[in-house]
Order: C-alpha cells, then sequence, then structure tokens
C-alpha cells in the first residue's frame, strides 16, 4: 500500500527523495577514466546535487571486482540505487546518453 | 594403448596436443601452441565440446592448467558438459586446474555514452590466468560480445587486441564462433585468426546425421584437408582420420587359419593372410555366419583378440545358433577374447557407424574384425557410399594390421549379387556360398573366387554344417555355383 501511495505524488518530489548510489569502473588513468570522473561530478552535480554518491572503483587495483557486477567494457557506470541496477558504459562524454541510461530526473 | 597409432602428419611447429582422439592425429600434434585457434560451426555441431574437451585434457592430462570464458552458456549447462567428460568441474576448479568465469552481457541493456573499451573482459582474463597459472585458454562464444555492444569499430579493434594479448601470453587458445551464412563465423573471426581454423558441421541427410571435421587452415603444417566424421558420445568427440591412410600399410606374409583344415588346404594350406579382407557372400542360410564364428573361434583359440559387430541378429542370438551348428562361442566371450558389439544399421548414419567402429577397434585392440553383414548397411545409404565407407574401413584395418572378414546377403537371382561386385575389388579374398539341389538333396557350395597374393583351389566344394561345426566335402562336379559368377577377378571353372 506504501508503495501506491508514493506513487500518487508528484514526480518532482519522489526524485528529490532518491538517493543515487554510482559506481564507477575504470582501470588506470586511461583519458576515458580521467574524462568519465570529470563528465560524472559535472552531471551529478548538474542534476542529483546532495543527493548521490560516488565509488570509484580502479580494477587494476581491485580486479577480482570486476566478476561481480559483470564488468567487460572500461569505464562502466553502474547505479546500484534506486533500484533496478542500470548499467552504462563509455567515457560519459554523451550527457543526454547517460542522463536517459541513468534514468536522472531532473531537479525542480 | 600397446600398438601406437599411425601418424598422418609429421609435426613442424609446437603442438598443444587436445587429447581428442583423432583429431590430434589430422592436425599433426595438435593446435599450435601459443596461438589462437577459431572453431567454427553451426549451433549444436559441437564447438563448445570440443573447447572444453581441450581445457580439461590439457589440465588433466598434459598439466596446462586452463581458463575458459564463457559468454553463452550457464554455469549448470557447463558443469553437465564436463561431467560427460568424466570431469568434475569444481574440483577441477579446487585443483586449480581449470577456471571458468561467465560473462554475462545483457542483449542491448547497456547504454553506450561515449568511448570505451574492453579493458574490463582483458583484467577478468589477466586475473584467471594468473590464478591457476593457465597455459590453455577458452573464448566461448566471444561473438556474444557482438549481441551486447553495438560500436563494432571498437569491438574489432579490441578482439584483434585480444588475440595479440593471448599470443603475447605465450597462451593456447580456443576460440568458439557460431557460422555466418556466407562467412565462416557471423561475424567474420576469422579475419582476426592466422594460425588454425577448424569447421564443425552438422548436417542431416536422409534422416541421419552425420558430424563432420575439417581444418580449413593450419599455418606451418600440412594438415589433412578432408572432411573427417566424427562422433560424440559418453566420451567426448572422436575424429576418424580415415580419407589420408590410403596404401600406406604394408603388407603381411603371416598367414592365419580360417577355421576350417580343409578350407585352409585350398589356401595354400595355411589359409588367409593376416590383415587381408574377406568378403563371404551367399544367399540366405547358407552358412556365412558360421563361416565367421568359425574363424572367430579360431583366433579366440589361438588367444586373439576378437571383434564382431553384428548388425542383424543380437550377440545372443548369434550365439545361441552357433551352437545349434556346433560352435560354442561363449567361453571366448566370457574369457574376454570375444566382444561382440550389435547395432540397427539405422539407428545412425554410415559415417557415425564407422567412427563407433573405429573407436572401439582402438579400445580393444583386436587382430580379427567381423562385420556381419555389410549388406545392412546398404540399406540406410547408396552402394556408392557404402564402397567409400567400406574402402576406408578395410585401409584402416590394413594399417592396424587385422584381419577383417565381412559378410553379404546376396538373393538368388541377382545377376551375380551387385552388392558384391560393388565392394568385392575391395576385397583380397572373396568367398562365394551358395545352395542349390541338384538331385533334390539340398546342399551349400563353397567357391573361393578369388584370393590375391596366392595359389588357391578354384574348385568349389560342399560346405557341410553340421553338429560338430564346418567342415568342406568333396571336389563338386556338378556345380551351379561359378558359371553365374561373374565378378571382377573371376576366372574359368576348374574342368
Amino acid at each position: 500500500m506504501k508503495k501506491s501511495s508514493a506513487r500518487k505524488r508528484p514526480p518532482a518530489k519522489s526524485s528529490r527523495r532518491a538517493f543515487y548510489r554510482l559506481r564507477l569502473y575504470i582501470a588506470g588513468q586511461t583519458p576515458n577514466s580521467i574524462a568519465a570522473i570529470a563528465n560524472l561530478k559535472r552531471i551529478c552535480e548538474d542534476k542529483l546535487r546532495g543527493k548521490y554518491n560516488i565509488e570509484v572503483v580502479d580494477l587494476l587495483k581491485k580486479p577480482q571486482l570486476a566478476k561481480g557486477d559483470q564488468i567487460i567494457a572500461i569505464p562502466t557506470l553502474v547505479r546500484r540505487l534506486p533500484p533496478p541496477v542500470k548499467k552504462i558504459i563509455g567515457n560519459l562524454s554523451k550527457t543526454e546518453s547517460v542522463i536517459v541510461g541513468l534514468d536522472l530526473q531532473p531537479v525542480r | 594403448m600397446p600398438r601406437p597409432r599411425p601418424k598422418i602428419v609429421r609435426p613442424s611447429l609446437a603442438k598443444s596436443p587436445t587429447g581428442i582422439q583423432g583429431l590430434d592425429e589430422v592436425t599433426g600434434g595438435g593446435l599450435p601452441k601459443g596461438r589462437v585457434t577459431l572453431v567454427c560451426g553451426s549451433a549444436g555441431c559441437g564447438k563448445s565440446l570440443l573447447a572444453m574437451e581441450f581445457l580439461v585434457h590439457g589440465a588433466v592430462r598434459y598439466g596446462e592448467p586452463g581458463v575458459c570464458i564463457d559468454f553463452e552458456e550457464t554455469e549448470e549447462k557447463l558443469r553437465a558438459n564436463v561431467a560427460s567428460l568424466g570431469f568434475d568441474l569444481r574440483a577441477l576448479a579446487k585443483r586449480k586446474k581449470l577456471l571458468v568465469d561467465f560473462v554475462s552481457i545483457e542483449r542491448n541493456q547497456i547504454a553506450e555514452t561515449g568511448e570505451y573499451n574492453l579493458e574490463g573482459l582483458f583484467i577478468r582474463l589477466a586475473h584467471a590466468v594468473k590464478a591457476i597459472k593457465a597455459k590453455r585458454v577458452v573464448l566461448d562464444s566471444i561473438e556474444a560480445l557482438f549481441s551486447g555492444l553495438t560500436d563494432s569499430t571498437i569491438l574489432r579493434a579490441e578482439l584483434r587486441r585480444l588475440f595479440h594479448w593471448l599470443e603475447d601470453h605465450k597462451l593456447t587458445a580456443v576460440v568458439t564462433g557460431e557460422a555466418g551464412e556466407h562467412t565462416l563465423t557471423r561475424h567474420g573471426l576469422e579475419e582476426y585468426i592466422a594460425d588454425c581454423v577448424i569447421s564443425l558441421d552438422h548436417r542431416v541427410r536422409d534422416q541421419i546425421s552425420t558430424r563432420r571435421l575439417r581444418v580449413i587452415k593450419y599455418r606451418g603444417t600440412s594438415h589433412g584437408t578432408d572432411e573427417y566424421p566424427f562422433l560424440i558420445d559418453r566420451e567426448g568427440i572422436s575424429v576418424v582420420p580415415i580419407t589420408s591412410l590410403a596404401l600406406a600399410h604394408k603388407s603381411l606374409t603371416d598367414r592365419v587359419s580360417t577355421g576350417i583344415p580343409s578350407l585352409d588346404e585350398m589356401m595354400e594350406g595355411k589359409g588367409f593372410f593376416r590383415g587381408s579382407s574377406v568378403l563371404i557372400s551367399g544367399t540366405a542360410g547358407t552358412g556365412k555366419s558360421s563361416l565367421s564364428a568359425n574363424f572367430t573361434r579360431a583366433a579366440c583359440a589361438r588367444g586373439e583378440v576378437c571383434l564382431y559387430f553384428a548388425f542383424e541378429e543380437s550377440p545372443s542370438q548369434i550365439l545361441r545358433n552357433m551352437r545349434s551348428v556346433g560352435l560354442n562361442l561363449e567361453p571366448w566371450v566370457k574369457k574376454g577374447l570375444l566382444h561382440f558389439h550389435a547395432m540397427r544399421p539405422t539407428s545412425i548414419g554410415l559415417e557415425a557407424h564407422l567412427a563407433a567402429v573405429h573407436k572401439l577397434i582402438a579400445k580393444l585392440r583386436p587382430s580379427v574384425v567381423v562385420i556381419d553383414p555389410i549388406t545392412n548397411l546398404v540399406s540406410i545409404s547408396g552402394t556408392y557410399d557404402v564402397k567409400s565407407m567400406l574402402m576406408r574401413l578395410v585401409d584402416f584395418l590394413k594399417v592396424e594390421q587385422i584381419t577383417s572378414m565381412f559378410t553379404n546377403l546376396t538373393f538368388a537371382g541377382d545377376p551375380q549379387e551387385r552388392t558384391a561386385a560393388a565392394v568385392s575389388s575391395l576385397m583380397d579374398t572373396w568367398i562365394v556360398l551358395r545352395d542349390s539341389k541338384p538331385n533334390g538333396r539340398p546342399r551349400r557350395e563353397l567357391y573361393v573366387l578369388k584370393s590375391r597374393g596366392m595359389a588357391h583351389s578354384r574348385e568349389p566344394r560342399e560346405l557341410i554344417v553340421g553338429e560338430r561345426g564346418l567342415e568342406l566335402g568333396n571336389v563338386l562336379r556338378d556345380h551351379t555355383l561359378v558359371t553365374t559368377v561373374a565378378g571382377p577377378g573371376s576366372v574359368a571353372p576348374a574342368e
């Protein structure tokens, strides 16, 4: 029942409540990795200010973590929260694709 | 295995044996060491099994641990595959012999937001290789990447990098690919793989399936380019490397008894040449099986191993029938010298029969093989196909120095036994049986139509099937046999 009452609320309000937990997989300080980190920070500050957390995982240091999130491509960004888990790849330079891919609703 | 199997191709490069029966012979010792081999074919052709056998045998027999990056199958399926080869995936992983990493690529669920590479895959592979000091790698099937990732320019560049990476790390790798419509693989993997490409095929003709393997290229090695039939059974894949064997065998001068002293008499008193092929043709009930059984019994009595392929009757039926003519074969079965193998000719295709025959011969190392009768094989294929299969089988048996006996059922009135004529040229000895009823008394007639390399008797004799086995009666003067015989190598009847 809680769910249905949540649905009745205006979308802006629900997005204000959502907290984004993001994990970015990189492999060393390559140009794509550096670009991805910068792009991600910019988009998050713009769209999710105060409501996100970014964890950067360098697979060169922790290769065993690649299996868990089924990482093949680098960089890969995983939206761990809110559910469902979403995965996008690339250096996040195409802002529109990132917004669509992460399902980021604009903050009002 | 006491006798070494004949090598077809001499190795010229470092090879990694696959441990798959026949494949290592076709490739002259295995796959190119430290290189990438592409195994391609349509769905269900046995690619994954071949790749897995390469890994498992490598780990268990050749001390080369292996890593499998599996893009398609689930752990359940893969474990079942490995279990079918007689190994436990988890136990192998525990012993650091084999490691599997399952890569799942959600189809079209990954948004692409700019440049990327497949470093994640490289890291996983490198991590697994390092963990067990792997020497072999399988990527099955790497083409799954194409369904998950859309940027094929990046993908192709990364594949090229991946294959170079494998070679740089001196890993012997097998990459599988799905057959394409006009290309070997759907995404043209063959463009990246220069060293070795093997194609598998599974075709169904007249509702009978046949599997074939072909080495399309193998840089730096001469290899058999023919299609080789192969079999998938409980023990995995076995390939039959036959066509390239032709005429390499040496003739033996040893003789073996036919099991009937009076028949030996007709053949210089010594019987057949060891390693020769004998055809016994005749109408129904003339004693073809009895003659073969008699021959097998004599071989068993010498302590030799015999393999009897029965395409018509069950082993128990044969044993019972033979007992009724005074041939008790059971003791030899119990002693482990006589092996029966009954098969329905229509249950599998000709090539599969051939493969099954090869496999059993490799396992039992018999010195005598009986195929009773070959006629039933004709029912599943044309005469031409049977002839070509028998040709390869006869060649193989000769190389292995196995004396072989084939029976062939013919029909009265058939203008001397068309099937017999088709295959008789492959045979060294041809014995014709026939029944007749001169003066109302039924009798069996036996005639040695040909026997290469010896001065055999050309006189027809009566074959007497009694309670105490077979023997030959007097020379027949009033025979009906010879006049109707007009096959190759036929001679004028004795005066």
